[in-house]
């Protein structure tokens, strides 16, 4: 088997959806942001230009990591941590500033921005850590050390800050529960979330009377024999409601105007809806402009640069994170459909592959690959289809930007080396 | 479970994200429509509105060159407030509200803010523009009027309001549009269609070129030019004559239904309802309800007809064979209805047709109206037959001219006088004052013009019309170009013209007269009334005329209306004989005349109903 040659042993179904994403990515960043006055294609110093360039180093760099010796990044991905995460210190020092975040090297030619890097290497070093014969995902000290390695890059990039690639570090814990975390912490945390939202909605009283709802239940269903468990049952229903209340607090006090106006747009806390259309042309300004493109693109869209709210630039960022709203008004729900598809495959079959893996570096790696993937593209969709509150990440392989493609390039090329060693692994 | 974890996520989201794009894609997809979309601004490029002649190719009507000031609300930036006031003539007040009058409508299309600038206020504005964002200049074309007659003709045109625009999505704010007379009927015509630019925008609202390359764009379509059947020289010189009367002339040409002239006085100056002066000088008219120039008196006027209408009833009594031109009917200076004697003014004897329509006998004509009723058995049936051939010389109901309004007059019919005095409890006896054209008769003069008309044709009229050229290209419209008949056959018409034209031999209007013109008419006197601190009171009688001539090649056709001119050959003889010497000969011989018309009013006719003291009426002395 080791004498065939690597381009057999690669998985082509993914590299053929990476090649349509940023294929169809680059078309529509093309679009977003032509001019006129300057319809060349290959034209570096465009945007279009640029990004083209980087897809060219993104190959580059792909044919250097299926030279590489898998094992490489097994054996180095605790060195790549520690250095990822002492470029991420140097940002308080040496950092540049763009548009009010310092997350940016200037390189000259280009900025490098080490929280990409950094995604890469925790997946790595997580991967690292988890397939260690020593660790033990059911002992608490473990978890605890295993939680770190994600906490550590996300508490170095909030005071950036850059909350949106802060959140995407947490994503990392799907391959915590993959390898055996307990899910009830899964459930905890998605409780937590569900409580935050209905306070804010609804108000703690609605969650006292649930609770209580949920108690008599019970107490009415229970078997005889069964014996209360008084004290952790107190706790549960005493923490639930000192947390609903401390929602509030902290939304209130905590918060910044324009965060609770995000939230408060998302869950449409305003109730006028007079004023409420008023948040959505002025807070909301981006996501009503970007939900109007994409309906306005219909069932067929306007077709290839007859996107007249893109040519008019009335989505705000939107080569970057706002890209998706172009497929949706040139091309319409053909386009964003595929494109949805094409995403969902691509994580289906990585999923897939990473579950095929014997070697269990490979597949929490590959795992951690999807979870990474997977949040980009949850959060900046939901956003741009106005789902989900404004949260400014990009669109993988799709969202102008050299780092960005150059990492998430890196990110998954380095998976499907490592699972095209998988047979090797065996002999 | 937590191999699918991931996997099961992935699949929820994808179907919730297809879920919600397809929401957003199929269900509530609205296509941005070119004038919607937030990023593409439409231009206009107006063309010139048409020209309108008259039938000899005279200019009635051109353009003006006019500039609008125009806002867009959202590209307002801050400005020097006092200074634009200045340069445009608002107050400061005033300019505020208009700003906010107009974000209220659209912050995003323009509105007019001062329309139509004279040129020195848009040379003294021009060069500071610039410093205005948000505002500019739109060059458009106001009418200029050759003449200062036929007002009521030539119609006037205004801004589009709030319901044209919801109307005919067509019209944007500060248009213009055609509101009364030909402006109004020939609108589509004459206004052209504008072209249209697309240019595409950002955000910041800058122009980045033409949108789809132009794709949409079109251009502007002329307005064409007409001619109408107008004679210029004949209407100007019939206002003139209308000077200090109020009433009507229409004059038509019978060989195809053309007006010659259609005045209605009193009238105005067209020129007044141009410009920024429009409204104002509208109101002052409008509010004028005594005079009440704004309101065509040769279309909505609908008097009794009188006399003029004696010769209809001949001409059915002939064609049912009630009577023969020699059936001979005794008039007692007057005639019997039961016991109650109604008098006549034509000094009595054994009267025949022709001397009856000559010397206009009330009695003989309602003997001639009792023997078309006796010629049937029932009213009814004869009343059906007598309304069908009045209807026929179009009266009764509305012409299908090509006048932008009108009014049906009236002509009773059985189901009328059924409701009136109930089902056969009335006879001829009850109508008689139909047969020599008053009681519940009422025509417009314009129907009284078009039913000589057809009595000149002997027996057929074209509907009359006002549109003669488009372009310079005679017009070919079937309802205008076809023969209308009469249900009366021709050979009865001669006995009666015959009579008509012994009106001015020996008849009502003999000192009427006009050298080497003959001509065929008939007066007409109609009494008429008021209300006077709710009190019925008797005004002096309406003077009615209506002619044609020459004889055997009838070249017009007139009627003539004058509100309380006293009997028919007064003053709507007088108007009717110069009005017919002038279009045929182009020229008046009898000068004598012409000044009396032209310099006598009937002012203090006008003013008797208001002067609050007791009056008398019919005065002879004039």
């Amino acid at each position: 088997m080791s004498g065939k040659s690597i381009l057999k042993r690669l998985d082509w179904l993914s590299i053929i959806i990476y090649v349509a994403l940023v294929g169809i990515g680059w078309i529509n960043i093309y679009s977003s942001t032509f001019t006129d006055t300057d319809p060349s294609i290959i034209n570096f110093a465009s945007l279009h230009g640029k990004q083209l360039f980087f897809f060219g180093v993104s190959i580059v760099t792909i044919i250097i990591i299926l030279a590489l010796e898998a094992n490489f990044f097994e054996r180095f991905s605790s060195l790549f941590y520690v250095i990822s995460m002492a470029l991420l210190l140097g940002l308080f020092v040496f950092g540049k500033t763009i548009a009010g975040a310092t997350s940016w090297y200037n390189l000259g030619f280009f900025n490098l921005q080490p929280s990409e890097i950094a995604k890469v290497a925790t997946a790595l070093a997580l991967a690292k850590y988890l397939s260690d014969i020593q660790t033990d995902i059911k002992r608490k000290k473990d978890q605890i050390f295993a939680v770190g390695i994600i906490l550590l890059p996300a508490l170095l990039i909030i005071p950036q800050p850059d909350p949106g690639s802060a959140l995407v570090f947490f994503a990392l814990m799907f391959v915590i529960f993959r390898e055996g975390l307990p899910l009830y912490y899964l459930v905890i945390g998605l409780l937590t979330i569900l409580v935050f939202i209905t306070t804010l909605m609804f108000g703690t009283i609605w969650i006292v009377i649930f609770l209580g709802l949920v108690i008599a239940l019970f107490f009415l269903l229970k078997k005889k024999t069964f014996k209360i468990p008084v004290f952790p049952l107190t706790i549960i229903i005493a923490a639930t409601i000192l947390f609903s209340l401390s929602v509030n607090f902290v939304f209130n006090n905590v918060f910044e105007q324009r965060h609770r106006d995000r939230f408060g747009l998302w869950l449409r806390l305003e109730k006028d809806p007079k004023k409420l259309d008023q948040i959505r042309k002025t807070i909301g300004y981006n996501t009503y402009q970007s939900e109007k493109a994409i309906e306005s693109g219909g069932f067929f869209g306007k077709g290839f640069l007859e996107g007249t709210r893109t040519k008019g630039d009335f989505v705000p960022e939107q080569h970057t994170d706002y890209i998706f709203s172009t497929v949706g008004e040139e091309w319409g729900f053909i386009g964003t459909a595929t494109v949805i598809l094409l995403f969902t495959i691509l994580f289906l079959r990585l999923v897939y592959l990473a579950e095929r893996q014997k070697n269990p570096f490979a597949r929490m790696y590959g795992y951690g690959v999807i979870s990474i993937l997977f949040i980009h593209y949850f959060i900046n969709i939901g956003m741009v289809i106005g789902v989900l509150p404004t949260i400014g990440i990009p669109l993988p392989f799709f969202s102008y930007g050299g780092s960005g493609l150059l990492f998430f390039t890196i990110l998954l090329f380095i998976f499907l080396k490592l699972d095209s060693n998988r047979l090797k692994e065996g002999i | 479970m937590k191999k699918i974890l991931l996997s099961s996520i992935i699949l929820i989201i994808g179907i919730v994200f297809i879920g919600r794009l397809s929401y957003l894609q199929i269900f509530s997809f609205s296509p941005d429509q070119v004038l919607e979309d937030p990023a593409i601004k439409a231009i206009y490029d107006y063309p010139e509105r048409g020209y309108i002649y008259d039938r000899n190719g005279k200019l009635l009507v051109g353009n003006d060159p006019a500039y609008d000031v125009m806002v867009i609300p959202r590209e307002v930036k801050p400005l020097d407030t006092l200074m634009f006031c200045n340069l445009i003539g608002l107050d400061k007040d005033t300019f505020i509200k208009k700003l906010k009058k107009a974000r209220v409508y659209s912050p995003r299309l323009p509105s007019v803010l001062v329309p139509q600038l004279s040129k020195e206020d848009y040379a003294k504005l021009q060069e500071k523009m610039r410093h205005f964002e948000g505002f500019y200049i739109q060059k458009r074309s106001l009418r200029y009027y050759d003449t200062k007659s036929a007002a009521n003709v030539l119609g006037y045109i205004s801004e589009v309001n709030e319901r044209d625009l919801a109307e005919n999505p067509y019209y944007v704010q500060g248009e213009l549009k055609g509101r009364t007379g030909v402006e109004k009927t020939y609108e589509d015509t004459l206004r052209g269609k504008k072209g249209v630019q697309y240019i595409q925008k950002d955000r910041f609202n800058r122009d980045i070129g033409p949108y789809k390359d132009g794709a949409l764009d079109t251009p502007p379509e002329q307005g064409k030019e007409i001619s109408i059947t107008i004679d210029k020289n004949l209407q100007e010189y019939g206002e003139l004559l209308m000077h200090g009367k109020r009433g009507g002339i229409v004059a038509i040409e019978p060989s195809s239904g053309e007006i010659l002239s259609m005045i209605s006085g009193p009238t105005y100056d067209p020129s007044l309802l141009v410009g920024r002066k429009r409204s104002k000088n509208y109101t002052k008219l409008y509010n004028d309800s005594i005079a009440n120039p704004t309101w065509d008196r040769t279309l909505l006027a609908e008097p009794s007809p009188g006399s003029p209408f004696k010769t209809l009833n001949a001409l059915i009594a002939l064609q049912e064979g009630a009577i023969t031109p020699d059936t001979k009917i005794m008039c007692y200076h007057g005639f019997y209805v039961g016991k109650t004697k109604r008098g006549c003014h034509c000094g009595g004897g054994l009267r025949d047709l022709h001397v009856g329509i000559y010397k206009s006998c009330n009695a003989y004509f309602a003997g001639a109206f009792r023997k078309i009723y006796d010629k049937f058995d029932t009213t009814d049936e004869a009343m059906d037959v007598w309304e069908k051939h009045m209807r026929s010389f179009g009266l009764g109901g509305y012409l299908g001219s090509d006048l932008h309004t009108g009014r049906p007059g009236r002509i009773p019919s059985k189901e009328y006088y059924d409701k009136w005095y109930g089902d056969n409890r009335w006879s001829s006896s009850y109508i008689i004052s139909n047969s020599i054209g008053q009681g519940e008769i009422a025509v417009t003069p314009i129907q009284l013009a078009n039913m000589t008309a057809a009595i000149a044709n002997r027996g057929y009229y074209y509907t009359p019309h006002i549109l003669k050229k488009v372009n310079g290209k005679d017009i070919t419209i079937p309802r205008f170009t076809e023969m209308k008949h009469t249900t009366i056959d021709r050979k009865h018409f001669e006995p009666v013209i015959e009579g008509m034209a012994d009106v001015y031999h020996k008849g009502t209007a003999r000192w009427l007269q006009i050298p080497d013109i003959e001509i065929a008419g008939k007066t007409g006197t109609v009494e008429n009334y008021t209300i006077i601190d709710g009190v019925k009171t008797q005004l002096t009688d309406h003077s009615l005329f209506v002619a044609f001539a020459p004889v055997n090649n009838p070249k017009i056709a007139i009627a003539v209306y004058i509100e309380n001119g006293y009997y028919g050959s007064r003053y709507a003889g007088h108007i009717a004989s110069l009005m017919i010497e002038k279009y045929i000969k182009g020229e008046i011989t009898r000068k004598d005349m012409e000044k009396r018309m032209l310099e006598k009013t009937l002012d203090h006719e006008y003013a008797k109903p208001y002067s609050g003291e007791e009056f008398k009426i019919n005065e002879y002395v004039w």
